[in-house]
């Protein structure tokens, strides 16, 4: 009964992954066809349980913006898709368990990537702030 | 107009009777639920709401034969023999006297131990409470058909057994515990409807637990006005406005507790409402009869042994033998339970350690797990830290 966002990351040299992949462009159409459908499959199982809040993709293009004072255009910085961390989309789940989130997380980790092997991807778990109990004398 | 409940209220209030007497009667859960569904729609499009005096002389007779109707229209292809038999089931109406082990007998179907807390939540609210998918789904944040989904899968889960037994009270009271605890999101506020389920079954069962837990969520629930200020910050029970508290609702718990109490069957949901009731009756923080508190505390503590429990009676103990005595209390416990660091920096504090103090709010305010504790923890840091 609470909520976990799942961050899904990916960095320029795949070094979040366990194995140095290829970057998904130069994979086969069939292994980008099998990776998004398992993908949609483990959204779907997740729907099914009753567990699915919700999910965004994310662009890898990100801007820094920041306030530069009055009266002025806010500063921009980036895009740094070639060497920083970036977030390539998440997830909302709502389980029963921290270890129902990381069995969820980790099945997604287990997407199909080349020849059809597991990608095992690192997948963050980051826990929501619920709401306070009524009761806590 | 006229004295009486509205139309949505009766409603509600016989749903989950209607659908028990079905249940009991050997009819499948799920089937039964859908069926009285649509019977609540039928009475919607047939009882005037403005004209009470239109209604069906029993209402509760009228859903009862209607869903069973509907009941076996549903199964009518599939099951033609089944039929026969489920008429036979659905006649005569039943007597008052089976109300009782109807309300229980469906919350226990609700609170079934195959659930996870989250589905037993899902389905008491649904079944019993008689709320819609979309309230449910709104209070917990959650989307719709998720929502649904959660609720379907519940009842197949509890679908395919028999049950013409009552199952253990005990499974039933922490589910109640749990949705009051969910306390106000959306809609529809949850600490009502857990207080309005838990009447209910008072009303239909004879365990001073049942009533323990009443008290517990009346003396609880009487304090929500002074819980927040209207900006939304936590106001910690020694610093609340006490004259925001519902006194009619806290004579009420009072009133049920001793009742209970009265019975001579202690349980820890009446020790938690005597806690409670220390509470509410101090005029002001400071005259809390904290060693009577902590009387109850070490009873709690036989019934029920955890530590939380134990995390609690150390903040009594603190109070009855001094700051030091409640951090020796607090030493021997898990560094990782929640609350544990808030516990041992407001000791510390009052032990006058007040750089250990601000260490361990700004340490429990990295922990909290709502935002409103961590704001309230990280103020007491910083309050520490500016030396106020």
């Amino acid at each position: 009964m609470a909520k976990y966002l799942l961050l899904k990351h990916y960095r320029g040299d795949h070094a979040i992954a366990k194995d140095d992949l290829a970057p998904m462009d130069q994979w086969t159409p069939e292994e980008v066809t099998a990776h998004i459908a398992f993908m949609r499959l483990v959204a779907d199982e997740l729907r099914e349980r009753g567990e699915f809040v919700d999910e965004q993709a994310l662009s890898p293009e990100g801007t820094f913006v920041r306030y530069d004072g009055e009266g002025r255009p806010p500063v921009t910085d980036g895009p740094f898709a070639e060497t920083k961390d970036l977030i390539a989309g998440w997830m909302v789940i709502d389980v029963d368990s921290q270890e129902r989130a990381y069995e969820a997380a980790a099945r997604l980790s287990s997407a199909p990537g080349p020849g059809g092997r597991p990608i095992h991807e690192w997948i963050e778990v980051r826990p929501f702030y619920g709401e306070p109990p009524v009761v806590t004398e | 107009m006229t004295e009486g409940p509205g139309l949505g209220e009766l409603l509600r209030d016989l749903t989950p009777q209607v659908l028990g007497i079905l249940v009991r009667r050997g009819a499948d859960f799920a089937a039964a639920e859908d069926a009285v569904q649509e019977a609540l729609i039928e009475a919607l499009e047939h009882w005037p709401a403005d004209r009470p005096e239109t209604w069906p002389t029993s209402p509760r007779g009228w859903l009862v034969t209607v869903a069973g109707r509907k009941l076996i229209d549903a199964q009518r292809s599939a099951y033609a023999r089944e039929r026969r038999e489920l008429r036979v089931h659905l006649e005569p109406e039943p007597g008052p006297s089976e109300q009782a082990d109807d309300t229980l007998l469906l919350l226990s179907r609700c609170c079934h131990p195959a659930l996870t807390p989250a589905s037993a939540i899902a389905l008491t609210l649904r079944a019993v409470g008689g709320l819609t998918t979309a309230q449910i789904a709104q209070a917990f944040l959650v989307p719709e058909p998720t929502m649904a989904q959660r609720i379907s899968r519940a009842k197949r889960t509890v679908s395919g057994e028999r049950f013409d037994r009552p199952g253990e009270v005990g499974a039933v009271l922490r589910v109640l515990y749990l949705i009051f605890n969910e306390g106000f999101s959306g809609t529809v506020d949850l600490a009502e409807e857990a207080i309005r389920l838990t009447r209910q079954l008072a009303g239909a069962t004879d365990d001073p637990e049942v009533d323990g837990l009443l008290a517990l969520m009346l003396l609880h629930h009487a304090r929500r006005r002074a819980r927040r200020t209207s900006t939304g910050v936590v106001v910690p029970l020694a610093e609340q406005d006490r004259s925001l508290w519902d006194t009619a609702m806290i004579s009420e718990g009072v009133a049920v507790l001793q009742a209970a109490l009265a019975r001579d069957a202690l349980g820890e949901y009446q020790a938690q409402a005597a806690i409670a009731a220390l509470h509410d009756d101090a005029a002001s923080a400071e005259e809390t009869d904290w060693p009577q508190v902590l009387e109850w505390y070490d009873e709690l503590l036989r019934l029920a042994p955890s530590p939380v429990v134990a995390l609690n009676r150390a903040v009594a103990v603190g109070e009855v033998d001094g700051p030091l005595a409640g951090l020796r209390q607090v030493e021997g416990l898990p560094a990782d339970l929640p609350r544990r660091d808030a516990v041992a920096a407001w000791l510390h504090e009052r032990a006058g350690d007040r750089a250990e103090a601000a260490r361990l709010y700004r340490l429990a305010a990295e922990r909290a797990s709502n935002v409103a504790e961590r704001d309230h923890l990280t103020r007491q840091a910083s309050r520490l830290h500016a030396g106020g």
